[in-house]
């Protein structure tokens, strides 16, 4: 890939390592699997490694070596401060107001933060039925603020979701305070390619940093819909040695883990 | 009270055609060799309720024995998409299935309910979410005390529930750990349970007071499965194994594949083929 010949990281390295800087070791994070897992356990295992790391399947402050497969891999409950019953999880930890961060992948996404991972096309009659929400109706509602990170394309970033599994800031302005939703919902998203955070009126994504190397062409050649750029953009700072090592050295032990069964692993 | 019985009868005393059932494991404790005979039995019309259907309930649809599911996340965890749920809702093949759909949170609160023998389950969700226009499932209530509108399930109250658990002692307690998912619930709330377990131990009597233990008057019957829950796993007995669900993957992805796989495996297999599928995810000692 030519961006890492010329700036020494993928486009997706500097997504998740972007991704875990904006936690801190007092967040008690939410972790949807795939992307968001990967920023977060970079960020326990660089700058914050006192964060609290949850996954829906009840394992609390959990610090697995490997990335999980799932949300339920074993690991992640021996590696745990506690594990709770499902029901507990989501009546006590989640509705009970206790996560700073709900941190969320998408497979389609508005420009007010709306998510659909249910269905492409019509929900009686789908074109391609998606596995569906999950937890994540609730942690998008239920977190004291949502960070989303996806890769950018022009099928991901839509004008039009097909369905809101995942409610961000609905038609932006205040739809969320008329729904009765007390929570700050999508504050950021971070993608492949640049630092997106809402408007603070009208509460659409907003580019105001741009990834090493990226232009504002490439950013719109990506991206469903007209994107505003903010007046005084920042440069995302590249990924340091350590940061890229880390999230290596993790996608490589994860790698093998995976791949190979448990075999190789228990030995 | 609970009978130890081979699974085969277990399965075929406890589950009949028409049936809402659940087979529940949040990931862990998946109890597919109880959902594997059952597809040797060759059951039909079932409705199956699972927050996470899995391989398993990919397979029974596949294989044409659900008349509807209830779910709340119809994908392979971590791999993907459920290829032979999807040829069901896309395709109608091979026959055409009734969604209920839910968010986890939505199943786990209307097993509590169920367990708690309420009707309904009350909780603060779907707020904004399109699962409320498409399932006729979902409604609201309004707090009697703050005014405060919050969402209501009907409370989930199968016919029969299997689990899957670590271990049964002599009289047929069972004890669960780890990730415990949902299964606590999903057992209190039917109106049967089967339970398959990796071993009969004498007592409990040294085990911590707070464990998760399933008195027996509470279980129908109990199968001694080991291995039980592959592809899926058994904490402190083996491994999942994340090959297999990313094998998975491409085996349901065609539907004379799949046929041949699952007759392989399940039609021709036997509980007893269980113990050997995990004999390489078992920790060293």
């Amino acid at each position: 890939m030519s961006d890492a010949d010329n700036l020494g990281f993928t486009p997706n390295e500097m997504m998740t390592i972007a991704a875990s800087r904006a936690l801190r070791s007092n967040d008690v994070c939410f972790v949807g699997i795939g992307a968001p897992s990967a920023a977060c356990n970079v960020a326990r295992l660089t700058h914050a490694p006192d964060i609290t790391l949850i996954y829906e399947s009840g394992t609390i402050g959990t610090a697995p070596d490997v990335l999980p497969l799932s949300i339920g891999d074993g690991e992640l409950c021996e590696t745990a401060v506690t594990t709770v019953a499902v029901p507990e999880m989501f009546r006590y930890w989640l509705q009970g107001g206790r996560i700073s961060i709900g941190f969320l992948g998408a497979a389609q996404l508005d420009k007010f933060g709306n998510i659909n991972t249910t269905v492409i096309g019509d929900y009686a009659h789908p074109k391609t039925r998606l596995p569906g929400g999950g937890g994540a109706p609730e942690i998008a509602t239920s977190s004291r603020q949502v960070y989303i990170t996806m890769a950018q394309s022009k099928r991901g970033m839509v004008e039009k979701i097909d369905f809101f599994t995942s409610f961000g800031h609905g038609e932006g302005g205040d739809h969320r305070k008329r729904l009765g939703i007390d929570t700050a919902g999508p504050t950021l998203l971070i993608t492949d390619l640049a630092i997106w955070k809402p408007d603070p009126v009208t509460k659409e994504f907003t580019v105001v940093s741009l990834h090493p190397g990226v232009s504002l062409e490439q950013v719109q050649a990506t991206c469903g819909w007209t994107v505003k750029f903010a007046e005084a953009l920042d440069e995302t700072p590249a990924p340091t040695e350590l940061e890229l090592k880390t999230l290596r050295d993790l996608q490589a032990r994860t790698k093998a883990a995976h791949q190979g069964t448990a075999k190789g692993k228990a030995a | 009270m609970v009978k130890f019985l081979p699974l085969k009868e277990a399965v075929a005393q406890n589950l009949h055609d028409g049936d809402t059932v659940a087979f529940e494991g949040f990931t862990h404790l998946i109890p597919t060799a109880a959902a594997h005979e059952a597809i040797r039995q060759g059951f039909r019309d079932l409705t199956l309720i699972r927050m996470t259907p899995d391989l398993i309930y990919d397979q029974m649809i596949g294989m044409g024995m659900a008349r509807k599911i209830v779910f709340s996340y119809v994908g392979n965890p971590g791999v993907g998409l459920l290829r032979r749920a999807r040829d069901a809702i896309e395709n109608g093949f091979p026959r055409a299935i009734e969604v209920e759909e839910h968010s986890h949170a939505g199943m786990a609160n209307a097993y509590e309910a169920g367990a708690a023998g309420l009707p309904c389950a009350v909780f603060r969700g779907y707020r904004g979410a399109g699962l409320a226009a498409v399932n006729p499932n979902i409604k609201s209530v309004t707090c009697p005390f703050t005014g405060e509108v919050l969402a209501a399930v009907p409370a989930i109250r199968p016919d029969v529930t299997f689990i899957h658990a670590q271990k049964a002692d002599r009289k047929g307690n069972v004890l669960v750990e780890g990730i415990i998912g949902i299964q606590k619930e999903a057992v209190l709330a039917a109106k049967r349970a089967v339970v398959t377990v990796e071993e009969v131990v004498d007592n409990f009597d040294d085990l911590h007071p707070n464990l998760t233990v399933l008195p027996n008057w509470t279980i129908a019957a109990i199968s001694v499965v080991p291995g039980g829950s592959h592809p899926s796993y058994t904490h402190g007995y083996y491994e999942r194994d994340n090959a297999a669900y990313l094998e998975w993957d491409e085996i349901a992805a065609d539907r004379d594949r799949f046929q041949a796989w699952m007759h392989k495996n399940v039609i021709e297999s036997s509980a007893e083929d269980f113990a050997g599928r995990v004999e390489h995810l078992r920790k060293a000692a």
